[in-house]
């Protein structure tokens, strides 16, 4: 398939018996998934679940140790358009030493369309603004990161992930932590998003005012996808079905059944399950 | 002192001045946001070695110290890169190293020590034409690939991760930056010293952004500041030259940039200070209306009460206390 073909009618992502290994320890296992376009789907599970190793396979920051994956229709190691691919990660990065403006935040995220050596163009500009206008920030284009609140850089980041005008979106956990107010704003990006007729791919504990939004609920179990189907509410994650998912931030023990002996001697720590 | 500063040595001087001034500043800025500030320092180290190479092999200096800063960095890159809890100690390592290497080499090559103090501090006065040549043509580079790929350097640098994902290739655009810090090295070598060279790429910087607010005027207030301190550290040398012996133009440009630092430092704790107060308070209805029966003062712009937005109206604090006009009385909030 020629990469500029439009192709309308392919997944947007198509992973086939994707696995992952961190640190030699298998995370993901022969996971299938294929979302299509247009589709808005919410990442569910436990903590420790591989929702977020899952997210971050899918922008290939995580490599696959077997399977493939394939991002519109191309395979992931021929994969340049990344203009149609947004990203937005987990925690804001730590406060940078120079201070840094909101734009200037935002603007790196047009950089998916931008030629180096080549100034900004007015559609540049353009995206960059309506980025933040999307999250509402426009009113502090001009302040430095520094001063937001937790919430509200967490819509700078996803402003980011828009000023390269992406066809699909992945957050992994953009909620975690946020208050309502600025869930509610976030809310309100998205569904700006799926109204653009954009992709999206949220990891996310609770639903809360996403809930309209949802097309499709993955739950995530030890690695592997447990549930793929009509949305949940709030509750029903909560259900045991679900490998005892509370929404507890604090830890739990994880129930761990994996193939590899969990003691080996009475003094070592419980092995702990990295997400 | 006219005489002086249209003297051949005192142009080519003011131009590797004028030329590193504005170049290492640029470098400082990516360096600081990835708090990497002391770089350049352990770079300026292991340039000593390359240094002491040229002297002995006869080689031109500047070049020997090039090459082997580049080395150094992409060493320290690659220590970095893989991010190993040794790594401080692996950088720190190179750096003894390389100035250890340096001073034996020049004791080998029977050369003396004050051959290559001219390196450690600085001798720009004495600099040459060709090295001038050089310093110029090294520091325009810096200059225009450090500001040409700033968009890149600056995605890199703030979000590794982020960048990644945009298709930038991460480990490129750090080993450029590491490959601009050792050559904006071996271009102040001359001006401040490979000692003081840390110095000119990062208080320029450290000054710039206890006033500004984003990037791009952060690099560019430091371009400048590098510029005023190294041109105007030249001419404070020459002209103390007048009046006291063995005043040299390395230390005269770092301590007129700690200067400008400490002047403006005050200014920079008390803006921030104003920023957090001033600080909009969350967007939360009241539990309860608290209205206060008689208030004799009345708020008001200049009444001085700190007025703070508060959604849509001000509060006004007040001994404590949150006051917000309600109908013809005031609110506690």
């Amino acid at each position: 398939m020629l990469s500029d073909d439009p192709a309308t009618a392919g997944p947007v992502i198509a992973l086939q018996d994707g696995s992952v290994a961190i640190d030699g320890r298998p995370v993901l296992r022969h996971l299938n998934l294929t979302v299509n376009r247009g589709e808005f789907v919410a990442l569910m599970g436990a903590n420790g679940s591989g929702k977020s190793t899952l997210v971050r396979t899918l922008t290939g920051l995580r490599p696959l140790s077997r399977g493939t994956l394939q991002l519109f229709g191309t395979d992931f190691g021929r994969f340049r358009e990344w203009y149609r691919l947004g990203y937005v990660p987990q925690r804001p990065s730590a406060a940078a030493g120079v201070p840094t403006s909101v734009w200037e935040v935002v603007a790196s995220g047009r950089l998916t369309r931008r030629r180096p050596l080549r100034p900004k163009s007015a559609a540049d500009r353009a995206a960059i603004a309506g980025a933040l206008e999307v999250v509402g920030l426009s009113d502090r284009a001009r302040h430095a990161v520094t001063t937001l609140s937790g919430g509200q850089h967490q819509r700078v980041l996803i402003a980011r992930a828009l000023a390269g005008e992406p066809e699909l979106i992945l957050l992994d956990e953009p909620t975690a932590g946020v208050d309502l107010p600025n869930q509610e704003a976030l809310a309100q990006a998205l569904a700006v998003l799926k109204e653009r007729g954009a992709t999206v791919v949220l990891v996310t504990h609770e639903i809360g005012p996403m809930e309209p939004l949802i097309d499709r609920a993955i739950v995530m179990r030890d690695g592997q996808i447990a549930y793929d189907g009509a949305p949940l509410t709030d509750a029903d994650v909560h259900t045991p079905l679900f490998g005892g998912a509370h929404a507890h931030h604090h830890a739990h023990p994880e129930p761990v059944s994996d193939h590899a002996v969990n003691v080996s001697s009475p003094v070592d720590s419980h092995p702990e399950v990295s997400s | 002192m006219i005489e002086v500063l249209s003297a051949d040595f005192m142009i080519r001087a003011m131009l590797a001045a004028i030329f590193t001034g504005l170049a290492a500043p640029i470098v400082g800025t990516y360096l600081v946001q990835r708090r990497l500030s002391l770089m350049g320092d352990g770079l300026g180290h292991v340039a000593v070695t390359g240094v002491a190479l040229g002297l002995l092999t006869g080689a031109s200096p500047t070049w020997t110290a090039v090459a082997v800063a580049i080395l150094g960095a992409v060493l320290i890159e690659i220590i970095r890169e893989r991010g190993n809890s040794g790594g401080d100690v692996a950088l720190a390592l190179l750096f003894y190293g390389g100035i250890a290497g340096g001073v034996l080499i020049t004791g080998m090559a029977g050369q003396s020590a004050a051959r290559l103090q001219e390196f450690l501090f600085g001798s720009i006065t004495t600099i040459s034409v060709e090295d001038v040549w050089i310093t110029m043509a090294l520091a325009a580079a810096v200059i225009v690939i450090g500001i040409g790929f700033g968009p890149q350097l600056f995605a890199v640098a703030q979000d590794q991760e982020f960048a990644k994902v945009t298709g930038l290739n991460v480990r490129a655009y750090n080993l450029l930056l590491a490959v601009l810090a050792a050559v904006t090295v071996t271009v102040a070598m001359r001006t401040v010293g490979l000692l003081l060279v840390s110095a000119l790429m990062i208080i320029p910087v450290a000054t710039a952004q206890q006033l500004t607010r984003s990037f791009r005027t952060t690099l560019i207030a430091a371009m400048s500041l590098g510029l005023v301190a190294s041109w105007g550290g030249l001419l404070l040398a020459a002209w103390s030259s007048f009046h006291v012996e063995g005043v040299s133009p390395g230390p005269t440009i770092v301590i007129l940039a700690l200067s400008i630092f400490a002047l403006t430092w005050p200014l920079g704790a008390w803006l921030r200070r104003r920023r957090r107060r001033q600080a909009p308070f969350e967007e939360v209805a009241p539990l309860i209306h608290h209205s206060i029966q008689e208030h004799p003062h009345q708020h008001g712009e200049n009444c001085g009460h700190p007025a703070i937005q508060h959604g849509d109206h001000l509060d006004y604090v007040h001994d404590g206390h949150r006051h917000a006009s309600h109908d013809n009385h005031y609110d506690e909030h």
